[in-house]
Formats: C-alpha cells, sequence, structure tokens
C-alpha cells in the first residue's frame, strides 16, 4: 500500500540556519532517501520551492481566479513530500519517523486511495 | 420438555456470550481483516448456536464453534454481496482457502491483544480510542458508551464510525507491537484506560452509578492487560486503580458530600484491593523497569497503609514525589509533593512552595492549587488569605460536590473572619 509523506517544516527557522548545518541537513535527506530506496519502499519525492512561490487557482462557473497562495498559513509549510509503500500504516510510520525534518517539524502521513487496475 | 431444552440452551448462549463473546470476536477480526465485518459475523455465530444448538447439542468446545461458525457466515455474506455489488472476490477466495487454524490458549490471547493494542493505536483520537475499546474489548454497547460519557449518542456512534473507517483506509495492522514500539504503543493503551477509571471515579452525583461502572471496567481492563502482558508499568496502573478504589465508599457521604483523605473512615476502605494493589505495587517496583503509574501507586499504597493521616509516613510520601517529579516535571505532581511538604515540615513550608508554583503561572486556574492554598493558609490562621483562595477556587471548580465542599469551607472561615 501507498502512502504519501508530507513534510512540514518552520520556513523561517530554516533559513536561519547557516550553510554549514543546511548542508548538514541535506545530507541527512540523501541518506535517508538512499535507505528507502534499498529497502524498495521509495516510490517517490519532491522538494518544493518555499510557500510564498505558492499560488490558489479556483475556477467557478467556467472562471479562473488566481490568489497569491498558500491555501493555508500555517506555522509549519509544506516543504516537500516522499511517496512510499509500506506494509502498513506502522511500517509507513517507522519510514516517516526517519525522515529528518521528523525531528523539528511534523511528517503527515495520508494513505494513498487504491484503485483496481480495470 | 422441550421448552425446557429451548430456555437452557438459551442460558447456556447466554452465559457463553458474556464469557467468550470478546475472545471470539477478537479472533474474528483477525480472520476476516474488518470490524464490521467481524462484528456482523460475530452476532451471526450466536444467531445459529440458539437455533442449532437445541437440536444438535451444545458443542464440546462453544468458542471454536462460534468462531468457525462466524467465519462461515462471514463468507456467505461476502459472495452474495459479491454476486450483487462488485465487491473484490479475491477476498472471499482467500478467506475460502485458509483453513480456521486450531486455536490454542496462546493465539486466542495474542488476538485480545491484538485487539487492545489496535482499539488503543495513537493513530486515532484519544475519544476514539476510549469509545472503541470500550465497545470492542469490553462489549459495552454504543448506547452505554454515550450514557457514560454523558455524549449524545449519534455522536458516539459517529466516533466509532470514522475510527473503523481509519482503521481500514489507514490500514491499521491489527497486531501486537513489536518489541522496540511496545513501550510506547503501551503507554497508549494505558493512558485509555487511566481516562477510562478517571472518569468513573472523579465524576459524581447524579449518574454516578453508571459512571462508578467505569471504574470497574478500567480495573477489568487493566487485569486483562496484566494478564495478557504482565509489564510493570501495567501493574501499576492496576494497582494504582485498586487502590484509589479501595478508598470509593469512604470519599462521599451518604447525601454525596466530599470527604478529604485525612478525614475519611478507613475501617471503611476496602481491605482486599488494598492487599491486592500492594502486592501488584511490589512485584512492579522488583522489576526496576517501572515508572509513573507504579510511583503514583506507591504512594497510594503508603497512605493505604496508615492507619491515620498523622500516623502516615509523609516523609516515603515525599520521597516518592521526589522521584515521580524526575521522571515527570508536571506542576500537578509538584503541587501534591508541596501538601506532602506541609504534612512533614509543617504548613508554612508547604505554603511557600505553592505560592512559587503560583508564582511562576503555573496553575493558576488549577482550582485544587487554590484550593490546597486555601487550606495550608486556614490551618496556620491566615483566615483573610485563606478566604481569597477559596473564593478563587470557587470560581475555577465545575463539578458540584467539589463546589459544595469549598462552600462549605468559606461558610466556616467567614464565621472566624472579624470581617
Amino acid at each position: 500500500m501507498k502512502y504519501l509523506c508530507l513534510i512540514y517544516d518552520n520556513e523561517s527557522e530554516w533559513q536561519k540556519f547557516t550553510k554549514e548545518v543546511q548542508d548538514k541537513y541535506m545530507g541527512e535527506y540523501t541518506a535517508f532517501g538512499d535507505s528507502i530506496k534499498k529497502s524498495g519502499q521509495y516510490v517517490g519525492a519532491n522538494q518544493l520551492q518555499p510557500s510564498h512561490t505558492a499560488t490558489v487557482v479556483r475556477a467557478r462557473n467556467g472562471k479562473v481566479s488566481t490568489t497569491d497562495g498558500p491555501f493555508v498559513e500555517t506555522k509549519e509549510q509544506l516543504g516537500g513530500y516522499y511517496l512510499i509503500e509500506a506494509k502498513d500504516l506502522n511500517d509507513a510510520i517507522q519510514v516517516a519517523s526517519r525522515i529528518p525534518s521528523a525531528r523539528f517539524g511534523a511528517i503527515e502521513v495520508r494513505p494513498i486511495v487504491e484503485r483496481k487496475q480495470a | 420438555m422441550r421448552e425446557d431444552i429451548a430456555a437452557h440452551v438459551r442460558d447456556t448462549v447466554d452465559a457463553v456470550y458474556r464469557s467468550e463473546s470478546r475472545r471470539v470476536l477478537a479472533t474474528l477480526i483477525r480472520l476476516l481483516g474488518d470490524f464490521d465485518l467481524a462484528e456482523e459475523a460475530l452476532h451471526d455465530a450466536f444467531a445459529t448456536a440458539v437455533e442449532q444448538w437445541a437440536e444438535k447439542g451444545i458443542p464440546a468446545n462453544p468458542r471454536t464453534w462460534l468462531v468457525s461458525t462466524g467465519r462461515f457466515k462471514a463468507i456467505d455474506r461476502l459472495r452474495k454481496s459479491a454476486r450483487f455489488e462488485s465487491v473484490d472476490s479475491s477476498i472471499v477466495e482467500r478467506l475460502e482457502a485458509t483453513e480456521t487454524p486450531e486455536q490454542d490458549e496462546e493465539a486466542v490471547e495474542d488476538d485480545r491483544l491484538r485487539l487492545i493494542f489496535t482499539c488503543c493505536h495513537p493513530a486515532l483520537s484519544p475519544d476514539a480510542q476510549i469509545a472503541l475499546t470500550l465497545r470492542e474489548v469490553c462489549g459495552l454497547t454504543t448506547e452505554e458508551v454515550a450514557h457514560a460519557f454523558l455524549t449524545p449518542p449519534p455522536t458516539l456512534a459517529q466516533r466509532i464510525v470514522r475510527a473503523k473507517a481509519k482503521i481500514r483506509d489507514a490500514r491499521i495492522p491489527y497486531e501486537i507491537p513489536s518489541r522496540p514500539d511496545l513501550p510506547a504503543r503501551l503507554d497508549s493503551v494505558l493512558h485509555v484506560i487511566y481516562l477510562v477509571f478517571n472518569e468513573g471515579y472523579l465524576a459524581s452525583s447524579g449518574t454516578s452509578l453508571t459512571r462508578a461502572d467505569l471504574s470497574g471496567e478500567a480495573i477489568r481492563l487493566g487485569r486483562l492487560l496484566v494478564e495478557l502482558l504482565p509489564e510493570p508499568e501495567a501493574m501499576g496502573l492496576l494497582a494504582l486503580m485498586l487502590l484509589h478504589e479501595a478508598r470509593r465508599s469512604s470519599r462521599t457521604t451518604p447525601s454525596g458530600e466530599m470527604i478529604l483523605l485525612e478525614e475519611q473512615d478507613r475501617s471503611l476502605w476496602d481491605r482486599q484491593k488494598i492487599e491486592e494493589g500492594v502486592d501488584l505495587v511490589e512485584r512492579a517496583l522488583a522489576s526496576r523497569r517501572f515508572g509513573p503509574y507504579t510511583l503514583q501507586a506507591s504512594i497510594a499504597a503508603v497512605h493505604a497503609e496508615a492507619s491515620s493521616s498523622s500516623a502516615t509516613d509523609w516523609p516515603q510520601i515525599v520521597g516518592l514525589y521526589d522521584v515521580l517529579l524526575r521522571a515527570d516535571l508536571s506542576p500537578v505532581i509538584e503541587l501534591n509533593r508541596a501538601a506532602a511538604i506541609a504534612m512533614r515540615d509543617g504548613p508554612e513550608e508547604g505554603l511557600a512552595l505553592i505560592d512559587a508554583i503560583l508564582v511562576r503561572g503555573d496553575l493558576t486556574d488549577y482550582h485544587l492549587a487554590h484550593a490546597a492554598r486555601g487550606d495550608l493558609c486556614r490551618r496556620i490562621g491566615r483566615v483573610e488569605e485563606a478566604i481569597s483562595s477559596y473564593e478563587r477556587a470557587l470560581e475555577l471548580a465545575t463539578q458540584e460536590p467539589e463546589r459544595r465542599f469549598i462552600t462549605r469551607r468559606l461558610e466556616q472561615l467567614r464565621l472566624a473572619s472579624p470581617r
């Protein structure tokens, strides 16, 4: 079963880190990514540009409205995700707990809807 | 004669339902992989028992019979629904392919633990964990749980439906946590049991009868857990509950007025529960892997073994609070420690500690902090201060017996006051 691990971090805290700390952090991310590729749990991942780059789009009655984002203002912002393959929620929680941001921010784990192949 | 047999079978089925239904359900959930399907299967199995046991006699092992009947009924239901709806027929095939395994005692006990850990999974909201545990593990009806928690039944039913949907959709596994996860997961189970107990213990009057039952349910759960998984903290929690429950009848007057520990008639304390609690505390302490529940139970045990408030080993109680504070730096524990210091060293010492907590800004909205302060001021004759502390406590207290108690204290103080 697939789970999406949404990574929430405090962007302003991140910007306050020195280059050295940021590099160390990114190194941890690389190591984590390698470990789940090795275990076969990696499906996909991406880091997002900071939330000030977000745009919210709505289409109502054929009319598109575009506003400055993000959709929800929160203390911690969505900064990236991993899509993983896990046996069950306990397995997914175990993987999510090893994402470096779990130590500073929070990881939201969401199961992916599975549709039967036609 | 036939009526006699029918009545006898009904009685037997009722008795088997009371003693075995939770075990059968726990195993059916594992076999069927779905709570709702397992509950329907359980219901079908007992309905079939009423019909068939009258004709064919009561099976040698009713539990095994119920599990395999429930399983067949579930397959039947699935097959029927698969024909009409586009239900995944692979589930039916998988179920048919697996034989019902022999159920030895250990397997059955493991299923009961699986059920407890799944109902208390931390991915479910605390309210949902409590509701689900009382319903699935204890066998209470939705109405009973709703009544005990003063929640409208539809709200509670909705909570249970959502929790089951999360178990299914997020795929919370039906398993006993692995060793590395066990301490954290056990904490979550203990917390649910503790909340259920407190809900029954701290509430009084009005609906007090049903709420006392909640404490009974919590103790039953605690016993079950100790039996299935004799971890020190599980023993500590059971001990804590038993030692508090032992004092229940002395905590209130027949008209429901609160009686403080130091004024309780200790001859009313339930010696059997105290003995069992003390024994559990000693076993938990001997393990050297104990935690906060065992420490709180140890404190309760020191009180339980004292013949009066003045004969209590206050230095030991203070020492236990010191250890507890090291494990959990909570202001409420600090407050309790301050009260113990007041008993050991005198009201002034205790008062200084409570004032320090309040000055720091902690517990300023906690009625018991102000009530404790009021009591110590009263003891050393600082009547005006005692009155203002009790007045603040009254503003914050919400439970009726506590409010009446504070009001009585205020009346006594105002009589003594020159004002």
